[in-house]
């Protein structure tokens, strides 16, 4: 039987860009709104896991070359690395601080290092969701 | 006059889901359950969108998002391991 999944494969190329955009904004949005690192990280590994449905392991292996082990271990290090940081300052364990600051674009915009906290959490969510999804799909059936 | 709508509106939609519970334990087959759970899905959108007018709150608008894009890729699922048996497929022939 001749399989034909254009329809899935469309829309996915299109409503893909659309989660992952909203993945951003909520992952942006959690400072002063609901949202942030955690839901942002599981919306993208939504968007990937869609990806994955429409297409095929060898495939997306393809499209990206990444190793999802690694995200995680760099989004521990980030988070940590926050941490860290104030330690040198000479600060107390994971003491963050923010600051106004007039961006090109944007004007001014409230920088917290919450963020990079953040960014080592969503990281960590992506690389273990799509660590422990693609351990169950790899399997022999 | 509004407070009355919004509970009537609330309460028809949580009729629908319930009538929707019913084809997914009844269903016959496995894509009407499928399909009945894609309902289910839709119609808590439209009772998180009412609860949020009934609370007058914003906090709640990511969340009908949200269970959308769930709803969508729980259903397509679903339906490629109805269709094909697995759901993440290693070679596609």
């Amino acid at each position: 039987m001749k399989i034909n999944d254009v329809i899935v494969q469309t829309i996915t190329k299109i409503v893909s860009f659309i989660i992952l955009t909203f993945a951003v904004y909520i992952f942006f949005a959690g400072h002063h709104n609901p949202g942030g690192g955690f839901i942002g990280g599981l919306m993208t590994a939504g968007a990937l896991v869609l990806l994955y449905l429409a297409f095929d392991l060898e495939t997306m292996r393809k499209i990206i070359p990444v190793d999802y082990k690694i995200i995680t271990a760099l989004g521990l290090l980030m988070a940590l690395g926050t941490g860290i940081g104030a330690i040198l300052l000479g600060y107390p364990f994971l003491s963050h601080t923010f600051d106004y600051k007039d961006l090109f674009i944007l004007g001014e915009t409230e920088l917290a290092t919450a963020l990079l906290f953040d960014i080592g959490v969503y990281l960590t969510v992506i690389g273990v969701t799509m660590t422990i999804l693609l351990t169950i799909g790899e399997d022999d059936y | 006059m509004f407070e009355l709508l919004i509970k009537m509106a609330a309460i028809i939609l949580s009729v629908s889901i319930l009538i929707s519970t019913y084809r997914v334990f009844k269903g016959p087959t496995m894509p009407d359950r499928v399909i009945a759970l894609d309902i289910i899905g839709i119609n808590i959108i439209a009772l998180v969108g009412v609860v949020s007018v009934w609370l007058s709150t914003q906090a709640f608008l990511e969340v009908i998002l949200l269970i959308g894009i769930l709803a969508f890729i729980g259903t397509i699922s679903f339906s490629k391991f109805i269709e094909r048996g697995v759901v993440i497929e290693r070679k596609r022939d």
